[in-house]
């Protein structure tokens, strides 16, 4: 296999070079109380594209996704340094406010969470706290075109007033899509999003992915590989804090440059 | 390839036991080679009908490692270099198939070419024979080893097999000119050098094949010149 002579550095794949990004990480560590989840990591994620990130659990992913909307602030131990730019600006400066922040990053987690209130409710909530319609008309149309959009309209139309814990766990996930695109975000994260679900659950959250990325630019963290190499246009390989390797998923999966990613991807590691 | 063990031990177990199939097939062929040049050296019809038997035990093994390659996909969904070996497993399967099938051919000849008198040029057909079966020796060793460099060395000594197949293409032309009744025997001396400069262009896919396998790299046609010409 191809030695790069390089470790504890990332290899970059030659495609990733000429990145357009839309998010640009730089320098990146990442520390919880004394331990340091993440080390320099630097990265740039492309717009309207799947980016996929993998590595063993506890190796730094979700860490580095939770980075992207400044979540890990919600855990007081945690503290980043470097820095985090979407379309060059940059999210950890103090004259960004989180929670508009995270209205232009919305996020998915493993388990869908929608609000104890109605289908419409849910979709509806961060319209109204954002103050994006001025009318209940066009209200509505928000509803109606997050929910098209997260494609479970068809299933939801006729019982928007039923609570959205009611329906099934592959429809929740999708209601908790489309909650998250009703505020009009520009990236979408995700974090394990099929992993509670069955396999036609899981089909239709990757078709959904699949359309999203024509307008967003999606992360996704998840553990299956299968599914790393259906939905994504890139690939990043993170191990015990570094990201080890970075380029198109057709490269990652058929001819990976660094041997860590090799034995990790084939099922060879520890 | 020296690569550390899978986590599951079975699937390593299959990637190991297709590496070993197409080791067994290529031996196979390999003497298939060998011996049906020498049998039309030799004129020995028993020799060439066992390279027409061992050609059964050849197809038997490609179908074994067809179904283990499918099973592979849909049950171990193989990635990166567990994918290429797996794939290359199953082409270069494919080429040592028509490897068999091709020396076959040339035993079936000795028999043909046992009812009229010997040709001086057999002489240069086994030269040619001779160079085409060191060239599949190498690339076994090439699949053994892993070594990508060989895959290049076997393309590069191939352009000698089609030089020699195209000299003896033009002798056994002005041979059945000058004298008629050889026509028959050069006939078939002609379809021996076909099928030799055949095999060798089998085993050209196979050292692309290896050579895929290792570097994760195509070997273009020009690219190989280039590297030959260039190292």
């Amino acid at each position: 296999m191809a030695d790069t002579g390089l470790h504890n550095a990332t290899v970059y794949h030659d495609a990733t070079r000429n990145l357009q990004g839309k998010i640009s990480l730089s320098d990146v560590n990442i520390f919880y109380g004394e331990k340091q989840a993440i080390h320099d990591v630097s990265m740039d994620i492309p717009d309207r594209s799947v980016t996929a990130f993998i590595g063993p659990s506890g190796c730094g992913k979700s860490t580095i996704l939770r980075s992207i909307n400044r979540m890990n602030e919600t855990i007081d131990i945690a503290r980043t340094t470097g820095s985090v730019k979407i379309d060059g600006e940059e999210i950890n400066s103090r004259s960004v406010d989180p929670v508009i922040l995270r209205a232009r990053v919305g996020m998915v987690f493993q388990k869908p969470n929608p609000f104890p209130k109605s289908i419409y409710d849910n979709v509806a909530y961060g319209p109204r706290i954002h103050g994006l319609a001025s009318s209940r008309s066009e209200l509505d149309g928000v509803v109606e075109t997050s929910l098209r959009k997260a494609g479970l309209w068809d299933e939801v139309a006729d019982r928007l007033d039923q609570p959205g814990t009611g329906l099934s766990g592959g429809q929740q996930q999708r209601l908790v899509i489309a909650r998250a695109i009703a505020v009009s975000p520009e990236v979408i994260l995700m974090d394990e999003p099929c992993s509670a679900l069955d396999p036609i659950a899981t089909a239709k959250i990757e078709e959904l992915i699949d359309e999203l990325r024509e307008n967003y630019c999606i992360v996704i963290v998840t553990h299956s590989m299968a599914q790393a190499a259906r939905v994504s246009q890139m690939t990043a390989f993170f191990h015990m804090g570094d990201l080890v390797e970075y380029g198109p998923t057709e490269d990652i999966f058929t001819n990976p440059h660094e041997s860590r990613t090799q034995d990790y991807i084939t099922g060879r590691f520890g | 390839m020296n690569t550390p063990s899978h986590t599951v031990r079975a699937y390593s177990e299959e990637l190991n036991a297709l590496s070993d199939e197409i080791a067994r097939m290529g031996g196979l062929c390999e003497s298939q080679v060998t011996d049906c040049i020498t049998a039309v050296v030799r004129r020995d019809p028993q020799l060439a009908d066992t390279v027409v038997k061992t050609d059964a035990e050849v197809d038997a093994l490609e179908t074994a490692i067809e179904r283990r390659v499918i099973r592979m996909l849909a049950l171990r969904q193989p990635m990166a270099s567990d994918l290429r070996t797996t794939i290359a497993a199953y082409r270069i399967s494919g080429d040592l198939e028509r490897i068999g099938d091709l020396a076959k051919n040339v035993g079936r000849r000795v028999h043909e070419l046992n009812k009229s008198e010997p040709l001086d040029l057999t002489r240069s057909a086994e030269r040619m024979g001779r160079l085409v079966v060191a060239n599949l020796h190498r690339v076994l060793d090439a699949f053994a080893s892993g070594s990508a460099e060989e895959c290049i060395a076997v393309c590069r000594a191939d352009e000698e097999v089609d030089e020699h197949y195209n000299s003896l293409f033009r002798e056994l032309l002005s041979f059945m000119i000058e004298d008629p009744r050889t026509i028959t025997a050069s006939a078939h001396l002609l379809f021996v050098a076909k099928n030799l400069e055949r095999i060798g262009d089998h085993i050209t896919n196979i050292a692309e094949m290896i050579h895929y396998l290792v570097t994760g790299a195509e070997l273009h046609r020009d690219t190989r010149r280039e590297t030959a010409d260039g190292g």
